[in-house]
């Protein structure tokens, strides 16, 4: 059972983003961590492996500047190995071209059983990446995916859905993301991170993928402008003396809704 | 307006199109001169009201046979544009089966995707989409510079619904083609979660609850609440990630996005992933002991406490109404 994960390295989230001026991209300078919504497809697969009793967790990234930080992170959860993508061409990418970069990344991971990524990543979330890999390689998806078992050869999924979930099966080899909490992640081990350290990262640029153009150049897209949103301004702020609720209520019988 | 023809990503629920699709074809109304609604299943049922909204023509791919809608009702849209029907634009909404669906067909045309926006605009030759980023703080602006048909993807509520009582469309079969590899996954079973009460993305008032509860037992209260002012519950990620309550009752950019006439925020700090999902709602009351919480400055009504004080009272004094 060969699992590869999709993984983003992005701008801690609990800084405050920034455009850069010069291009409107997000700057993605400093440095990077694993995407917390892909660390819970690093934690199914590694599970996925270990049901299995055979075979390994793959990785494969696209970043800026060699960037490692959060493959590393991932590789010390137990990963097995990763290909990093980093070319300064693939600045400007659309969610077209990452997906077909990514796709291209994992077809030199050896023979795949399952795709898994993140339902959209932190800081850019498009939302379209996994669907879009699953079609560069012709292969059936399932996304939205809240849990995930695999009996056989047939990958069974709960799929999350307006009303519900539903419940899908599918044969492998296929691609499939995951909500946020499908599993509690693990924390990489001493040991783990140490020996992350010695796992093989393979470097390759878009080139030696073949697939072109890319960045800007293959974007079909432009910003045109980056202007602040008009303000909601702030209310009345008091604080809780013990009467706080009957504030509440005032307010809400002056609208009229109670 | 030069835009000669849009193409709505459409589906019906209960017998009738879902409030995302009538959204997106009185907007595309304003914006072209041919609306065609493709719609993901049979449209036997909601042909007439699409055609009210102002859909002239309906292409439907009639019943999925188990598939998923997004591999399947991109199958049928490429093969209608290879048999010479090309659309300027099509329009999705942000949602499972509208995103699945864009992907897949972004492939197939080789075409870029926007997605998450909210505004659209058309200026002789150029379409302009906008997206709130940063939590909605700043509004950027994007054109499309490729070739047509343009793909994106708009969140729910950008547009108002309305009826302009056009005649019943014109219905085309758009029939899903074999599917291959790609067609493996087949849905065995569905499991719809009961509800009590009104929608969440439809009630008028919304009470949502976070972390500030402390713990799972406490979210009674917010569903306490939520009866008393008949409205519906919500929560925040962080308690859905959490196993607290089901994903359908998360209110934000990966959950619903809700426009009620109050919403009241319980031990909720304000995450820009929260924030996005309700900043747009009439009014806001927010509950919170820390008063610096991101959640107080759009609140209109802020109260500095502990849920577990406030709530209780509140609930009390409006039961004794």
């Amino acid at each position: 059972m060969n699992v590869i994960v999709c993984v983003k390295q992005i701008p801690d989230p609990a800084q405050v983003g920034s455009l850069d001026p010069t291009d409107n991209t997000l700057k993605r300078e400093g440095k990077l961590i694993l995407d917390e919504s892909d660390s819970y497809g690093v934690e199914m697969a590694l599970q996925l492996v270990d049901t299995a009793g055979g075979g390994e967790v793959g990785l494969v990234s696209m970043a800026p500047n060699d960037e490692m930080s959060g493959l590393r992170t991932a590789l010390a959860m137990g990963a097995a190995k990763a290909v990093l993508v980093s070319d300064a061409e693939l600045a400007g990418s659309d969610a077209l071209t990452t997906a077909k970069v990514l796709a291209a990344a994992a077809s030199r991971l050896g023979d795949i059983d399952l795709i898994i990524a993140g339902t959209e990543s932190s800081d850019g979330y498009t939302g379209t990446v996994p669907e879009q890999i699953a079609e560069v390689l012709g292969l059936p998806s399932i996304t939205f995916a809240k849990s995930v078992a695999i009996d056989g050869g047939t990958l069974r999924v709960n799929r999350q859905t307006e009303a519900g979930y539903d419940e899908v099966t599918c044969p492998l080899p296929a691609v499939v993301s995951v909500t946020a909490g499908v599993v509690e992640p693990r924390y990489p081990s001493f040991k783990g991170i140490m020996a992350a350290k010695s796992k093989p990262v393979e470097k390759v640029t878009a080139t030696d993928l073949g697939v072109t153009p890319v960045g800007w150049a293959g974007a079909g897209q432009q910003i045109v402008e980056v202007a602040a949103a008009p303000e909601r301004e702030a209310g009345e702020i008091v604080e809780d003396d013990g009467d706080a609720h009957l504030k509440i209520v005032e307010f809400l019988d002056k609208l009229k809704v109670i | 307006m030069a835009l000669s023809t849009i193409w709505v990503f459409a589906q019906g629920a209960d017998g009738a199109p879902t409030t995302a699709t009538l959204e997106l074809l009185t907007k595309a109304g304003t914006l072209a001169d041919h609306v065609t609604a493709f719609v993901a299943g049979p449209a036997d049922d909601i042909a007439a009201a699409v055609g009210e909204h102002g859909a002239t023509k309906v292409y439907a791919t009639g019943d999925l046979d188990g598939h998923l809608p997004g591999v399947a009702v991109a199958a049928a849209m490429q093969a209608v544009i290879d048999g010479g029907d090309t659309p300027d634009l099509v329009m999705f909404p942000q949602n499972y089966e509208g995103r699945d669906t864009m992907s897949r067909l972004s492939v197939k045309l080789d075409r870029t995707v926007l997605t998450n926006n909210t505004d659209i605009a058309v200026d002789g030759d150029s379409v302009t989409v906008t997206t709130p980023i940063f939590g909605g703080t700043q509004l950027v602006t994007t054109t499309f510079t490729g070739e047509r048909p343009y793909l994106v993807a708009f969140r729910p509520k950008s547009f108002a619904a309305e009826p302009s009582g056009g005649a019943a469309p014109e219905v085309v079969a758009a029939p899903v083609p074999d599917l291959g590899a790609t067609g493996g996954a087949k849905v065995q079973a569905v499991h719809v979660e009961e509800h009590s009460g009104p929608k969440l993305d439809e009630a008028s008032i919304v009470v949502s609850g976070g972390r500030g509860l402390g713990e799972a037992g406490k979210y009674e209260m917010i569903e306490q609440l939520a009866k008393a002012l008949k409205g519906a519950p919500g929560a925040s990620r962080a308690i859905v990630d959490a196993g607290w309550v089901p994903y359908s009752y998360q209110v934000g950019q990966t959950g619903k996005v809700v426009k009620p006439t109050v919403y009241i925020a319980a031990g909720i700090s304000g995450a820009t992933q929260h924030m996005v999902g309700m900043k747009g709602s009439k009014n806001i009351v927010a509950i919170n002991k820390d008063k610096e919480a991101p959640i107080f400055g759009v609140a209109d009504l802020g109260i500095v406490g502990d849920v577990n004080k406030v709530l209780p009272k509140l609930i009390e004094a409006l039961q004794r109404r």
